[in-house]
Protein backbone atom coordinates (compact mmCIF):
# COMPACT_ATOMS: atom_id res chain seq x y z
CA UNK A 1 0.00 0.00 0.00
CA UNK A 2 2.87 2.34 0.81
CA UNK A 3 4.25 2.06 -2.67
CA UNK A 4 1.15 2.94 -4.64
CA UNK A 5 2.16 4.75 -7.79
CA UNK A 6 0.78 7.36 -10.15
CA UNK A 7 -0.94 4.97 -12.54
CA UNK A 8 -2.50 2.93 -9.76
CA UNK A 9 -3.84 5.94 -7.88
CA UNK A 10 -5.20 7.52 -11.04
CA UNK A 11 -6.92 4.26 -11.97
CA UNK A 12 -8.49 3.97 -8.51
CA UNK A 13 -9.68 7.57 -8.53
CA UNK A 14 -11.21 7.16 -11.99
CA UNK A 15 -13.01 4.04 -10.78
CA UNK A 16 -14.13 5.92 -7.67
CA UNK A 17 -15.52 8.76 -9.77
CA UNK A 18 -17.47 6.16 -11.73
CA UNK A 19 -19.04 5.01 -8.45
CA UNK A 20 -16.75 2.23 -7.20
CA UNK A 21 -16.69 2.75 -3.42
CA UNK A 22 -14.14 0.07 -2.72
CA UNK A 23 -11.74 1.70 -5.18
CA UNK A 24 -12.27 5.00 -3.41
CA UNK A 25 -11.39 3.55 0.00
CA UNK A 26 -8.31 1.97 -1.50
CA UNK A 27 -7.36 5.27 -3.14
CA UNK A 28 -7.71 7.08 0.18
CA UNK A 29 -5.58 4.52 2.02
CA UNK A 30 -2.86 4.72 -0.63
CA UNK A 31 -3.01 8.50 -0.58
CA UNK A 32 -2.85 8.57 3.23
CA UNK A 33 0.39 6.57 3.11
CA UNK A 34 1.88 8.99 0.59
CA UNK A 35 0.89 12.08 2.58
CA UNK A 36 2.15 10.50 5.79
CA UNK A 37 5.57 10.05 4.23
CA UNK A 38 5.49 13.58 2.89
CA UNK A 39 4.40 15.12 6.21
CA UNK A 40 7.01 13.21 8.21
CA UNK A 41 9.75 14.35 5.85
CA UNK A 42 8.64 17.98 5.99
CA UNK A 43 7.92 18.30 9.70
CA UNK A 44 11.30 18.32 11.34
CA UNK A 45 10.41 20.27 14.46
CA UNK A 46 7.62 19.52 16.91
CA UNK A 47 4.40 21.44 17.16
CA UNK A 48 2.59 19.94 14.20
CA UNK A 49 1.54 16.31 14.30
CA UNK A 50 2.07 14.72 10.86
CA UNK A 51 -1.08 12.65 11.32
CA UNK A 52 -3.14 15.84 11.66
CA UNK A 53 -1.79 16.96 8.30
CA UNK A 54 -2.65 13.53 6.84
CA UNK A 55 -6.23 13.83 8.03
CA UNK A 56 -6.76 17.42 6.97
CA UNK A 57 -5.31 16.68 3.54
CA UNK A 58 -7.53 13.62 3.12
CA UNK A 59 -10.56 15.68 4.02
CA UNK A 60 -9.55 18.39 1.53
CA UNK A 61 -8.88 15.82 -1.18
CA UNK A 62 -12.30 14.35 -0.57
CA UNK A 63 -14.14 17.65 -0.72
CA UNK A 64 -12.10 18.96 -3.68
CA UNK A 65 -11.85 15.78 -5.72
CA UNK A 66 -13.76 17.43 -8.57
CA UNK A 67 -10.69 19.65 -9.13
CA UNK A 68 -8.68 16.71 -10.42
CA UNK A 69 -8.99 16.30 -14.18
CA UNK A 70 -9.12 12.66 -15.19
CA UNK A 71 -6.48 13.15 -17.88
CA UNK A 72 -4.04 14.98 -15.60
CA UNK A 73 -1.41 13.28 -13.43
CA UNK A 74 -2.75 12.70 -9.93
CA UNK A 75 0.39 12.78 -7.77
CA UNK A 76 1.12 16.49 -8.42
CA UNK A 77 -2.50 17.16 -7.47
CA UNK A 78 -2.19 15.20 -4.22
CA UNK A 79 1.14 16.80 -3.29
CA UNK A 80 -0.10 20.32 -4.08
CA UNK A 81 -3.02 19.85 -1.68
CA UNK A 82 -0.79 18.24 0.96
CA UNK A 83 1.67 21.14 0.74
CA UNK A 84 -1.14 23.67 1.00
CA UNK A 85 -2.53 21.95 4.10
CA UNK A 86 0.90 21.54 5.66
CA UNK A 87 1.63 25.26 5.35
CA UNK A 88 -1.84 25.99 6.65
CA UNK A 89 -1.30 23.91 9.74
CA UNK A 90 2.11 25.47 10.44
CA UNK A 91 0.51 28.88 10.18
CA UNK A 92 -2.37 27.92 12.41
CA UNK A 93 -0.12 26.28 14.97
CA UNK A 94 2.07 29.37 15.12
CA UNK A 95 -0.92 31.49 15.90
CA UNK A 96 -2.40 29.07 18.37
CA UNK A 97 0.81 28.92 20.37
CA UNK A 98 0.68 32.69 20.81
CA UNK A 99 -2.94 32.59 21.87
CA UNK A 100 -2.42 29.70 24.23
CA UNK A 101 -0.09 31.69 26.48
CA UNK A 102 -3.05 33.50 28.07
CA UNK A 103 -4.77 30.24 28.85
CA UNK A 104 -1.69 28.61 30.15
CA UNK A 105 -2.58 28.70 33.83
CA UNK A 106 -6.01 27.27 33.16
CA UNK A 107 -4.56 24.53 31.05
CA UNK A 108 -2.15 23.59 33.80
CA UNK A 109 -4.89 23.43 36.39
CA UNK A 110 -6.92 20.98 34.34
CA UNK A 111 -6.18 17.28 34.69
CA UNK A 112 -4.26 15.69 31.87
CA UNK A 113 -6.87 14.11 29.61
CA UNK A 114 -5.51 14.40 26.15
CA UNK A 115 -5.39 11.11 24.34
CA UNK A 116 -3.12 10.14 21.52
CA UNK A 117 -5.95 9.61 19.07
CA UNK A 118 -7.56 12.99 19.78
CA UNK A 119 -6.78 14.70 16.50
CA UNK A 120 -7.69 18.17 15.37
CA UNK A 121 -10.46 16.72 13.24
CA UNK A 122 -11.85 14.96 16.30
CA UNK A 123 -11.87 18.26 18.16
CA UNK A 124 -13.52 19.99 15.21
CA UNK A 125 -16.16 17.27 15.26
CA UNK A 126 -17.10 18.34 18.78
CA UNK A 127 -17.80 21.84 17.51
CA UNK A 128 -20.45 20.73 15.00
CA UNK A 129 -24.16 21.37 15.51
CA UNK A 130 -25.69 18.38 17.37
CA UNK A 131 -27.51 16.95 14.34
CA UNK A 132 -24.42 16.81 12.16
CA UNK A 133 -22.23 15.70 15.02
CA UNK A 134 -24.34 12.67 15.88
CA UNK A 135 -24.41 11.59 12.23
CA UNK A 136 -20.67 12.07 11.63
CA UNK A 137 -19.62 10.39 14.86
CA UNK A 138 -22.03 7.50 14.32
CA UNK A 139 -20.32 6.79 11.02
CA UNK A 140 -16.73 7.65 11.95
CA UNK A 141 -16.27 6.67 15.58
CA UNK A 142 -18.97 4.00 15.93
CA UNK A 143 -18.34 2.64 12.45
CA UNK A 144 -21.99 2.47 11.39
CA UNK A 145 -23.11 2.54 7.77
CA UNK A 146 -25.42 5.19 6.35
CA UNK A 147 -28.35 2.79 6.73
CA UNK A 148 -27.54 1.84 10.33
CA UNK A 149 -27.10 5.48 11.23
CA UNK A 150 -30.45 6.35 9.69
CA UNK A 151 -32.11 3.61 11.72
CA UNK A 152 -30.35 4.51 14.95
CA UNK A 153 -31.15 8.21 14.70
CA UNK A 154 -34.61 7.79 13.21
CA UNK A 155 -33.79 9.74 10.06
CA UNK A 156 -34.12 8.82 6.42
CA UNK A 157 -30.97 7.96 4.49
CA UNK A 158 -31.02 11.10 2.38
CA UNK A 159 -31.06 13.28 5.48
CA UNK A 160 -28.15 11.27 6.90
CA UNK A 161 -26.16 11.76 3.68
CA UNK A 162 -26.85 15.49 3.68
CA UNK A 163 -25.90 15.87 7.35
CA UNK A 164 -22.74 13.84 6.81
CA UNK A 165 -21.62 15.92 3.84
CA UNK A 166 -22.42 19.22 5.54
CA UNK A 167 -20.66 18.06 8.69
CA UNK A 168 -17.50 17.17 6.78
CA UNK A 169 -17.59 20.47 4.89
CA UNK A 170 -18.03 22.34 8.18
CA UNK A 171 -15.06 20.53 9.74
CA UNK A 172 -12.90 21.43 6.74
CA UNK A 173 -14.04 25.02 6.93
CA UNK A 174 -12.91 25.34 10.53
CA UNK A 175 -9.37 24.56 9.45
CA UNK A 176 -9.42 26.89 6.52
CA UNK A 177 -10.47 29.80 8.68
CA UNK A 178 -7.96 32.23 10.12
CA UNK B 1 -10.72 10.26 15.24
CA UNK B 2 -8.30 7.77 13.76
CA UNK B 3 -7.23 8.06 10.15
CA UNK B 4 -8.88 4.74 9.29
CA UNK B 5 -12.13 6.00 10.75
CA UNK B 6 -11.85 9.17 8.70
CA UNK B 7 -11.26 7.15 5.52
CA UNK B 8 -14.36 5.07 6.21
CA UNK B 9 -16.33 8.25 6.82
CA UNK B 10 -15.16 9.87 3.59
CA UNK B 11 -16.05 6.66 1.78
CA UNK B 12 -19.59 6.88 3.16
CA UNK B 13 -19.79 10.38 1.68
CA UNK B 14 -18.49 9.28 -1.74
CA UNK B 15 -21.84 9.79 -3.45
CA UNK B 16 -21.88 13.52 -2.69
CA UNK B 17 -20.26 15.15 -5.71
CA UNK B 18 -19.64 18.76 -6.56
CA UNK B 19 -20.39 20.43 -9.87
CA UNK B 20 -17.71 19.69 -12.49
CA UNK B 21 -15.34 22.63 -12.92
CA UNK B 22 -16.09 23.09 -16.63
CA UNK B 23 -19.77 23.55 -15.98
CA UNK B 24 -19.07 25.83 -13.04
CA UNK B 25 -16.85 28.13 -15.12
CA UNK B 26 -19.42 28.26 -17.90
CA UNK B 27 -22.07 29.31 -15.40
CA UNK B 28 -19.99 31.88 -13.61
CA UNK B 29 -18.66 33.45 -16.83
CA UNK B 30 -22.17 33.72 -18.22
CA UNK B 31 -23.33 35.32 -15.01
CA UNK B 32 -20.34 37.69 -14.93
CA UNK B 33 -20.96 38.83 -18.51
CA UNK B 34 -24.65 39.42 -17.84
CA UNK B 35 -23.91 41.29 -14.62
CA UNK B 36 -21.37 43.51 -16.39
CA UNK B 37 -23.79 44.15 -19.25
CA UNK B 38 -26.60 45.11 -16.88
CA UNK B 39 -24.47 47.64 -15.00
CA UNK B 40 -23.05 49.00 -18.27
CA UNK B 41 -26.36 49.53 -20.06
CA UNK B 42 -28.12 50.81 -16.94
CA UNK B 43 -25.47 53.49 -16.41
CA UNK B 44 -23.29 54.79 -19.25
CA UNK B 45 -24.28 52.64 -22.26
CA UNK B 46 -22.74 52.67 -25.71
CA UNK B 47 -21.44 55.81 -27.39
CA UNK B 48 -23.87 57.26 -29.96
CA UNK B 49 -21.46 56.95 -32.89
CA UNK B 50 -20.71 53.29 -32.16
CA UNK B 51 -21.31 52.12 -35.75
CA UNK B 52 -19.01 54.74 -37.28
CA UNK B 53 -16.38 54.07 -34.65
CA UNK B 54 -16.40 50.40 -35.72
CA UNK B 55 -14.72 51.55 -38.93
CA UNK B 56 -11.64 52.85 -37.10
CA UNK B 57 -8.68 50.73 -36.18
CA UNK B 58 -8.04 52.49 -32.86
CA UNK B 59 -11.55 51.78 -31.62
CA UNK B 60 -11.38 48.13 -32.65
CA UNK B 61 -7.97 47.67 -31.08
CA UNK B 62 -9.42 48.50 -27.67
CA UNK B 63 -11.48 45.33 -27.88
CA UNK B 64 -8.52 43.31 -29.07
CA UNK B 65 -6.61 44.45 -25.98
CA UNK B 66 -9.37 43.99 -23.39
CA UNK B 67 -10.62 40.78 -24.97
CA UNK B 68 -7.14 39.27 -25.10
CA UNK B 69 -6.59 40.18 -21.47
CA UNK B 70 -9.87 38.61 -20.37
CA UNK B 71 -9.31 35.39 -22.33
CA UNK B 72 -5.71 34.89 -21.24
CA UNK B 73 -6.61 35.67 -17.63
CA UNK B 74 -9.29 33.01 -17.77
CA UNK B 75 -6.88 30.42 -19.16
CA UNK B 76 -4.52 31.08 -16.25
CA UNK B 77 -7.27 31.26 -13.66
CA UNK B 78 -8.63 27.90 -14.72
CA UNK B 79 -5.21 26.40 -14.04
CA UNK B 80 -4.78 28.18 -10.72
CA UNK B 81 -8.08 26.66 -9.56
CA UNK B 82 -6.69 23.12 -9.84
CA UNK B 83 -3.94 22.02 -7.43
CA UNK B 84 -0.78 20.89 -9.17
CA UNK B 85 -1.91 22.12 -12.60
CA UNK B 86 0.85 23.81 -14.64
CA UNK B 87 -0.33 27.39 -13.98
CA UNK B 88 3.20 28.74 -14.44
CA UNK B 89 3.41 27.36 -17.96
CA UNK B 90 0.19 29.13 -18.91
CA UNK B 91 1.08 32.24 -16.92
CA UNK B 92 3.21 33.64 -19.74
CA UNK B 93 0.05 34.12 -21.81
CA UNK B 94 -0.74 37.03 -19.52
CA UNK B 95 2.01 38.98 -21.29
CA UNK B 96 0.24 38.86 -24.65
CA UNK B 97 -2.19 41.71 -24.00
CA UNK B 98 0.47 44.09 -22.59
CA UNK B 99 2.76 43.26 -25.53
CA UNK B 100 0.03 44.02 -28.05
CA UNK B 101 -0.57 47.28 -26.23
CA UNK B 102 3.13 48.15 -26.26
CA UNK B 103 3.21 47.68 -30.03
CA UNK B 104 0.09 49.83 -30.43
CA UNK B 105 1.60 52.57 -28.28
CA UNK B 106 4.78 52.63 -30.36
CA UNK B 107 2.76 52.81 -33.58
CA UNK B 108 0.66 55.63 -32.15
CA UNK B 109 3.77 57.57 -31.17
CA UNK B 110 5.05 57.23 -34.74
CA UNK B 111 1.71 58.15 -36.27
CA UNK B 112 1.02 61.25 -34.19
CA UNK B 113 3.11 64.43 -33.86
CA UNK B 114 4.66 64.70 -30.42
CA UNK B 115 2.65 67.85 -29.71
CA UNK B 116 -0.55 65.74 -29.64
CA UNK B 117 0.74 63.02 -27.33
CA UNK B 118 -0.21 64.73 -24.09
CA UNK B 119 -3.73 65.52 -25.25
CA UNK B 120 -4.29 61.99 -26.48
CA UNK B 121 -2.95 60.52 -23.28
CA UNK B 122 -5.20 62.59 -21.01
CA UNK B 123 -8.30 62.32 -23.22
CA UNK B 124 -11.69 63.50 -21.98
CA UNK B 125 -12.92 60.53 -19.98
CA UNK B 126 -10.16 59.75 -17.54
CA UNK B 127 -12.30 59.92 -14.41
CA UNK B 128 -15.21 58.04 -16.00
CA UNK B 129 -12.80 55.35 -17.10
CA UNK B 130 -11.25 55.04 -13.64
CA UNK B 131 -14.66 54.89 -11.99
CA UNK B 132 -16.65 52.70 -14.36
CA UNK B 133 -14.25 49.90 -15.19
CA UNK B 134 -13.97 48.94 -11.50
CA UNK B 135 -17.70 49.51 -11.03
CA UNK B 136 -18.69 47.27 -13.93
CA UNK B 137 -16.14 44.65 -12.88
CA UNK B 138 -17.03 44.43 -9.21
CA UNK B 139 -19.90 41.91 -9.39
CA UNK B 140 -18.04 39.75 -11.94
CA UNK B 141 -15.03 39.73 -9.60
CA UNK B 142 -17.17 38.67 -6.66
CA UNK B 143 -18.70 35.87 -8.76
CA UNK B 144 -15.26 34.66 -9.85
CA UNK B 145 -14.06 34.59 -6.25
CA UNK B 146 -17.07 32.55 -5.18
CA UNK B 147 -16.33 30.14 -8.01
CA UNK B 148 -12.66 29.93 -7.01
CA UNK B 149 -13.66 29.01 -3.48
CA UNK B 150 -15.61 26.03 -4.84
CA UNK B 151 -12.42 24.96 -6.60
CA UNK B 152 -9.06 24.58 -4.85
CA UNK B 153 -6.64 27.47 -5.48
CA UNK B 154 -3.39 26.72 -3.65
CA UNK B 155 -2.19 30.27 -4.33
CA UNK B 156 -5.06 32.39 -3.03
CA UNK B 157 -3.52 35.85 -3.47
CA UNK B 158 -2.32 35.22 -7.01
CA UNK B 159 -5.63 33.57 -7.93
CA UNK B 160 -7.54 36.56 -6.59
CA UNK B 161 -5.34 38.93 -8.58
CA UNK B 162 -5.85 37.02 -11.81
CA UNK B 163 -9.59 36.91 -11.14
CA UNK B 164 -9.35 40.70 -10.86
CA UNK B 165 -7.60 40.90 -14.24
CA UNK B 166 -10.31 38.76 -15.80
CA UNK B 167 -13.08 40.88 -14.26
CA UNK B 168 -11.17 44.00 -15.36
CA UNK B 169 -10.74 42.74 -18.93
CA UNK B 170 -14.44 41.93 -19.10
CA UNK B 171 -15.49 45.26 -17.64
CA UNK B 172 -13.11 47.18 -19.92
CA UNK B 173 -14.53 45.38 -22.96
CA UNK B 174 -17.91 46.86 -22.14
CA UNK B 175 -16.50 50.22 -21.14
CA UNK B 176 -14.58 50.48 -24.42
CA UNK B 177 -17.90 50.61 -26.26
CA UNK B 178 -18.77 53.75 -24.33
CA UNK B 179 -15.52 55.65 -24.26
CA UNK B 180 -14.63 58.09 -27.06
CA UNK B 181 -10.94 58.15 -26.21
CA UNK B 182 -9.56 55.58 -28.59
CA UNK B 183 -5.86 56.42 -28.55
CA UNK B 184 -3.66 53.56 -27.34
CA UNK B 185 -1.94 56.17 -25.17
CA UNK B 186 -5.17 56.68 -23.24
CA UNK B 187 -6.06 52.99 -23.10
CA UNK B 188 -2.58 51.91 -22.05
CA UNK B 189 -2.64 54.36 -19.16
CA UNK B 190 -6.12 54.62 -17.73
CA UNK B 191 -7.62 51.27 -18.68
CA UNK B 192 -4.55 49.55 -17.26
CA UNK B 193 -4.78 51.52 -14.06
CA UNK B 194 -8.46 50.70 -13.60
CA UNK B 195 -7.90 47.02 -14.40
CA UNK B 196 -4.92 46.89 -12.05
CA UNK B 197 -7.12 48.30 -9.30
CA UNK B 198 -9.48 45.35 -9.74
CA UNK B 199 -6.47 43.06 -9.70
CA UNK B 200 -5.42 44.58 -6.39
CA UNK B 201 -8.87 44.18 -4.89
CA UNK B 202 -8.91 40.60 -6.13
CA UNK B 203 -5.54 39.86 -4.52
CA UNK B 204 -6.68 41.32 -1.22
CA UNK B 205 -9.97 39.42 -1.30
CA UNK B 206 -8.08 36.28 -2.22
CA UNK B 207 -5.86 36.68 0.79
CA UNK B 208 -8.79 36.64 3.20
CA UNK B 209 -11.62 34.93 1.40
CA UNK B 210 -10.01 32.10 -0.58
CA UNK B 211 -9.28 29.73 2.26
CA UNK B 212 -10.41 26.12 2.02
Amino acid sequence: MAGMNEAELARLMRAATAGDERAYAEFLRGTAAIIRGFARRKIVQGGVDPEDVVQETLLAIHLKRHTWRQDAPILPWIYAIARFKLIDSFRRRGRRVEVAVDDFAETLAEPEQETVSERDIGRALDGLPPGQRSVVSSISVDGNSIGETAQKLGMNETAVRVALHRGLAAIAKRFGRG
Amino acid sequence: MKTDELIKTLGADAKATAMPLGKMWLMVLTFAAIAAAVVFFMTIGMRPDFMQAMQTIRFLFKFVFTGTLAITAFVVLRMLAMPGAPAGKYGRWLFVAPLLMAVAVVLELFAMPSGDWGKRLMGNNMMICLAFIPLIGLVPLAALLVALKQAAPTRPVLSGAVAGLLAGGLAATFYAAHCTDDSPLFVATWYSLAIAALGGVGALMGRFFLRW
